[in-house]
């Protein structure tokens, strides 16, 4: 009997060890993901460089020796040129990199993403982004000055239909 | 008196169950559960059967949560703090259920994988259950993953965003991947419906991949014992009304929570991520993956042969195959094109020897200079189990002039060390014994037979002792002649960490036995008879 009554009490002890693990775990400790004054900045952007040659035309000769479904006058090399992303804030650069374009035949669109906490409070911040290898100036830029809160998150983002840098 | 103990021809086929330091850790912590929870009902002995639990109590309360759910990004937190709090008795507890049994989960298929490398189950015939177990995990925590991300709270955010960041870092995905749950229009109701299918898809292939992992066992155990059951609802049911999981604010991306409470059972490996790396913790968890498949060759043991059938006596009465514990055997039309004949799938024989327990023509009654049976261990084949026993009861009989105790015993549980008075023979499982060896120990001039088996719970070939139990006892084919004299047998059930009871145990059964009329050596009449065949006289 006594066996007994210390089997129950002890399972219900076990069990009860095990329900209070399971429901501590589940929420405890809490991860500090920033501290508490921090904001984040983002950069996330998905943008196709502009391609590295322009398009010529054919010569005659050219297009005698093609097949004929393949004679187009236009030969236009798809290669895309890597997007380089310049980021600097309050006259410090975070980063400053360059994003190759997807694909087999570099032919897709260069995405990018990178995040870095940074102190919340006022910043100045300023985005250069050359997405064409025949040009060494910036083909998109933008600067702003943001206001961030503890735990605020600022991103960059490269949109051409939106005038090239987003800052938002 | 002289110390005495019967081995057979080939007395060490099997190398034994593992004796490191971390089985020994593991059998001791089992063992001490064992006291207070009892063997039938100690969870560390049914991780596999819990784990099917709490899949059916994840997978049920998860049915009716998603009844009340809303698949859209501005629904869908909305509708699980209504189900939180306006039906808190019912939605509520299980919204808390259905998070704790998922924990409870992760923990059991950590401890089921743990106890399996421990107890070394995992080479040679086991293969396949331990590889095929190895992606659980993998679908486990990507359904818990997908489950965080339907509340939509700021943990979802979190969670989304670090699993984009962490796939991102994989070729094939990039780091484009990130921009679905970052940008402010970023999240959609379509991506919400993507969720919703993933946290239905990943469990149903987690079922799946726990359906393939049980496919080589007989009689998996896939229900938890009805005592064990019960505590564990409790427990979980307990700790859902103390603790009730509670969401955090909504999710907002424009901002990030600088703490997050997080399910550590689940989402501990993103703080990992950020502490170090995606790719070094695509590299921890790759390699650890590759390296659990990679054990059952590169830690392999040496196992007895396979199992081999004599299709001269095998009758095609499917005793092995109903008994064989791997699902080893499979029935063939007989060669001789009357009934059938076991057929033995060499890759999934765990030379256990179960089958030749259970065959009816492993009897040591049958005439002939050779016993040939059925279905027999090429290692150790029952003929030279009684070839041993009669020359070790004749040769104690005649050393010690007295008639010996004969001791079966189980190599995987507790052995006794050469004792005056026993004979005592060694076997890979208690199951290959078959029971008419005890009647024929007796009418050798046995004093008496002791059959040491593992406890039920413990059995190294998982049906072993419970097989052999139910032999003894006349309840499964083959079994022991009513007529044998239950009297002079006893069947005890001792783990390899209790050689001291089984030597007591035994050594009482003796003195008992001395203390009584010596029975006569009927079996003396038989061996002589054998001879003169085999001399030709």
């Amino acid at each position: 009997m006594a066996g007994r009554a210390f089997g129950w009490i002890g399972q219900g002890v076990l069990y009860a060890l095990f329900a209070a693990a399971i429901g501590t775990f589940s929420v405890w400790p809490a991860y500090r993901h920033l501290q508490p004054d921090e904001a984040l900045l983002r950069l996330s952007f998905k943008h196709p460089g502009k391609f590295v040659t322009d398009c010529r035309s054919r010569s005659a000769e050219e297009l005698a020796k093609l097949p004929p479904q393949l004679r187009a006058e236009l030969d236009c090399p798809r290669e895309r040129s890597p997007v380089r992303v310049r980021v600097d804030l309050d006259g410090r650069t975070l980063y400053d990199e360059s994003f190759q374009p997807a694909g087999l035949r570099r032919d897709g669109a260069a995405s990018g993403y990178r995040r870095l906490s940074i102190p919340a409070g006022e910043h100045h911040l300023q985005v250069q982004v050359n997405d064409d290898v025949r040009t060494s100036a910036a083909t998109y830029q933008g600067e702003r000055r943001v206001t961030l809160a503890p735990g605020q998150v600022v991103l960059i983002d490269v949109i051409a239909d939106q005038g090239g840098v987003v800052i938002r | 008196m002289t110390a005495r103990s019967f081995a057979t021809p080939t007395a060490t086929p099997d190398p034994g169950p593992r004796q490191g330091t971390l089985t020994r850790g593991w059998r001791g912590v089992e063992r001490a559960l064992d006291r207070v929870c009892g063997e039938a009902d100690n969870p560390l002995r049914q991780l596999g059967a819990l784990g099917y639990l709490m899949f059916w109590l994840v997978a049920a309360t998860g049915i009716y949560l998603y009844i009340f759910f809303e698949t859209s990004v501005d629904g869908a937190h909305a509708s699980v703090e209504r189900l939180t709090h306006d039906q808190w008795w019912a939605g509520g507890v299980l919204r808390s259920l259905h998070r704790y049994a998922s924990d409870a989960m992760v923990v059991l298929v950590a401890l089921h994988l743990l106890r399996e490398l421990a107890l070394g189950r995992f080479s040679g015939f086991r293969w396949f259950s331990w590889v095929s177990g190895v992606p659980t995990p993998w679908l486990l925590v990507a359904s818990g993953v997908t489950g965080y991300w339907l509340v939509w709270d700021e943990v979802a955010q979190f969670v989304g965003i670090a699993v984009t960041e962490w796939f991102g870092a994989l070729p094939g995905f990039g780091p484009a991947l990130v921009r679905n749950f970052v940008g402010v229009d970023a999240m959609t109701d379509r991506m919400f419906s993507l969720l919703a299918f993933l946290h239905i898809g990943l469990p149903l292939a987690l079922l799946l991949a726990m359906w393939a992992h049980i496919q080589r066992l007989t009689r998996p155990r896939t229900t938890s014992s009805r005592a064990l059951t019960l505590w564990s609802v409790a427990a979980l049911l307990l700790v859902s009304l103390v603790f009730p999981a509670q969401s955090q604010p909504p999710a907002d991306l424009l901002r990030a929570p600088a703490t997050v409470p997080i399910d550590w059972f689940y989402l501990g490996i993103f703080p990992a991520m950020y502490e170090s790396s995606p790719g070094a913790v695509w590299a921890a968890l790759g390699g650890t993956t590759l390296l659990l498949v990679a054990m059952p060759w590169a830690v392999r043991r040496e196992r007895p042969a396979p199992v081999v059938v004599d299709p001269a006596n095998c009758n095609g009465c499917t005793r092995c195959f109903a008994d064989c514990p791997y699902e080893a055997i499979e029935m063939l039309p007989h060669p001789s094109g009357r009934g059938q004949i076991a057929s033995v799938d060499e890759d999934r024989c765990a030379s256990c020897g179960i089958c030749a327990g259970a065959c009816p023509s492993s009897t040591p009654f049958r005439s002939g200079q050779r016993l040939a049976t059925g279905i027999d261990l090429p290692a150790f084949p029952i003929d030279a189990l009684r070839v041993g026993l009669d020359a070790g009861i004749e040769s104690a009989r005649a050393v010690e002039a007295g008639a010996p105790v004969v001791l079966f015993a189980c190599a995987a549980g507790a052995t006794v060390p050469k004792t005056p008075g026993v004979l005592r023979v060694d076997l890979i499982c208690a199951g290959m014994l078959p029971p008419a060896f005890v009647d024929y120990a007796l009418r050798a001039g046995a004093a008496g037979v002791v059959v040491s088996s593992c406890p039920s719970e413990d059995c190294e070939f998982r049906f072993g002792a419970r097989w052999l139990s139910e032999r003894l006892a006349g309840e499964r084919e083959p079994g022991l002649r009513e007529a044998v004299d239950r009297s002079r047998i006893r069947f005890v059930r001792f783990a390899r960490e209790q050689p001291g009871e089984l030597a007591a145990q035994v050594e009482r059964f003796r003195v008992e036995l001395a203390a009584r009329p010596r029975a006569p050596a009927l079996r003396a009449e038989r061996t002589a008879r054998r001879e003169s065949v085999s001399t030709g006289r």
